[in-house]
């Protein structure tokens, strides 16, 4: 969902930033099992990224708070296998499977392994021209959908410059609630800090998003 | 509620165990379906172990460093330059490479989730993906440079980079002094992941002759 707790950006209270020195690729063996079982279920297409995404916002926020990255993720994932009728409920309480799994697209094999480790390409071709070109002055909407939104509220209703054109890409916003790609224009767009915290900010600080562009109107 | 690691923790390790069994049960619901091989979940978390990670940053940013004509590749196209070097790991689309200057230094954060550039700099740290850092980085990163112990020139520009989309930043810091006439592989010994996240800078060579000396 769009406004949920995941929308972190410019959030007080959450004290210092405290690396661990030294830190494990894994906490617990768990975790790495967790990143796998959602890389294997990804591979099967069922859901795009922003649907994972969505299914994990939608947390409740004392969940999402108090739940460590990975517990975060297994509980998104444990979501949505039951929310496609892949996993029933009564299976996740019971521990164990109790019918036979229904068919899939594809299922990943230890060969398809390192195609996974390496990021997809989410450019499309593009159905139109794109609107704004570099240096461009835009505002960006205020928009609050329910729905997922990859415009963070920090940065709505704010003027920005068009740093750099990205190209055309999958639009999370309709790909997160299964209405497809829409491919949309993409944009780097450059905020001084004065316009998103005000006139106290730091004047030699400045934020970019990347912006799609039916989050964007000409300023 | 310091940050997430925290909270998993002070889960007074019941968590963990409770964790333990709910993923193992769900693991054999998904594998008794058909739907995973074991095998090759396996195989996923070997390759996050050892194969991706910030030596493969380190090396293309070394690289740069040495090379001219590499690092105008890399600014212009960072995905194609990366796998032009044939030894760093695959790197799929829409890699950003962001070259620190004296005038301007970078930093990257996702305030929506924890998107991070995973095969250059592997898995990211728990302070990356914490509520701190996410809340924090777009707005006071001279705060969160300060508890990195990354020290400044008070007129260098901040430039924060929030991950909205599918693009992802690598920062390419700049070349620590005193380091003239050296190889490839001793320059990726100072390049430090979190120079390539933007909220450190390298080790100095000083840094490096002391790990050196103190090694038994």
């Amino acid at each position: 969902m769009s406004n949920t707790i995941h929308d972190m950006g410019g959030m007080h209270g959450f004290g210092p930033v405290e690396p661990e020195p030294n830190e494990p690729v894994f906490h617990a063996e768990w975790e790495g099992r967790v990143l796998a079982m959602q890389r294997a279920m990804g591979y099967t297409r069922l859901w795009s990224i922003d649907g994972g995404r969505a299914s994990m916002e939608t947390l409740p926020p004392l969940t999402y708070l108090g739940s460590s990255y990975y517990r975060r993720w297994f509980l998104g994932l444990e979501k949505r296998l039951v929310a496609h009728g892949l996993v029933g409920e009564d299976e996740i309480a019971a521990g164990k499977s109790l019918r036979a799994g229904r068919g899939l697209n594809r299922k990943l094999t230890p060969a398809d392994v390192p195609n996974t480790i390496r990021r997809g390409n989410y450019e499309r071709p593009a159905p139109a021209a794109a609107r704004f070109k570099v240096s461009d002055r835009v505002k960006t909407r205020n928009i609050n959908p329910e729905t997922h939104t990859r415009l963070p509220r920090y940065a709505r209703g704010k003027l920005g410059t068009i740093e750099v054109v990205r190209g055309c890409h999958v639009y999370p916003d309709t790909a997160a609630i299964g209405a497809g790609d829409d491919p949309q224009w993409l944009y780097t767009v450059v905020f001084s800090g004065r316009e998103l915290w005000g006139e106290a900010a730091d004047p030699s600080i400045s934020v970019s998003i990347e912006a799609f562009e039916p989050y964007l109107e000409p300023a | 509620m310091a940050d997430d690691h925290h909270s998993h923790d002070h889960d007074h390790g019941s968590e963990l165990s409770e964790m333990q069994l709910r993923v193992r049960a769900l693991e054999s619901i998904l594998t008794a379906k058909g739907y995973v091989d074991p095998a090759a979940l396996d195989q996923i978390v070997e390759a996050c172990e050892t194969k991706i990670g910030p030596h493969n940053g380190a090396r293309i940013v070394a690289r740069a460093w040495v090379d001219p004509d590499f690092k105008k590749r890399l600014l212009q196209d960072a995905t194609e330059a990366a796998n032009s070097l044939g030894y760093v790991s695959p790197v799929g689309a829409h890699l950003i490479a962001l070259e620190n200057t004296p005038k301007t230094h970078h930093m990257v954060v996702c305030t929506l989730c924890s998107c991070y550039p995973w095969e250059v700099l592997g898995l990211p740290p728990v302070w990356y993906k914490s509520a701190p850092y996410r809340s924090r980085a777009v707005m006071d990163p001279k705060g969160i440079l300060a508890e990195f112990g990354a020290k400044l020139p008070s007129e260098t520009e901040i430039r924060i980079w929030d991950s909205t989309a599918e693009t992802r930043f690598l920062v390419v810091p700049m070349r620590p002094e005193g380091t003239d006439g050296w190889s490839e592989e001793q320059l990726a010994q100072l390049v430090t992941r979190d120079s390539m996240v933007g909220t450190g800078l390298p080790k100095s060579p000083a840094e490096i002759a002391g790990e050196a000396g103190t090694k038994p």
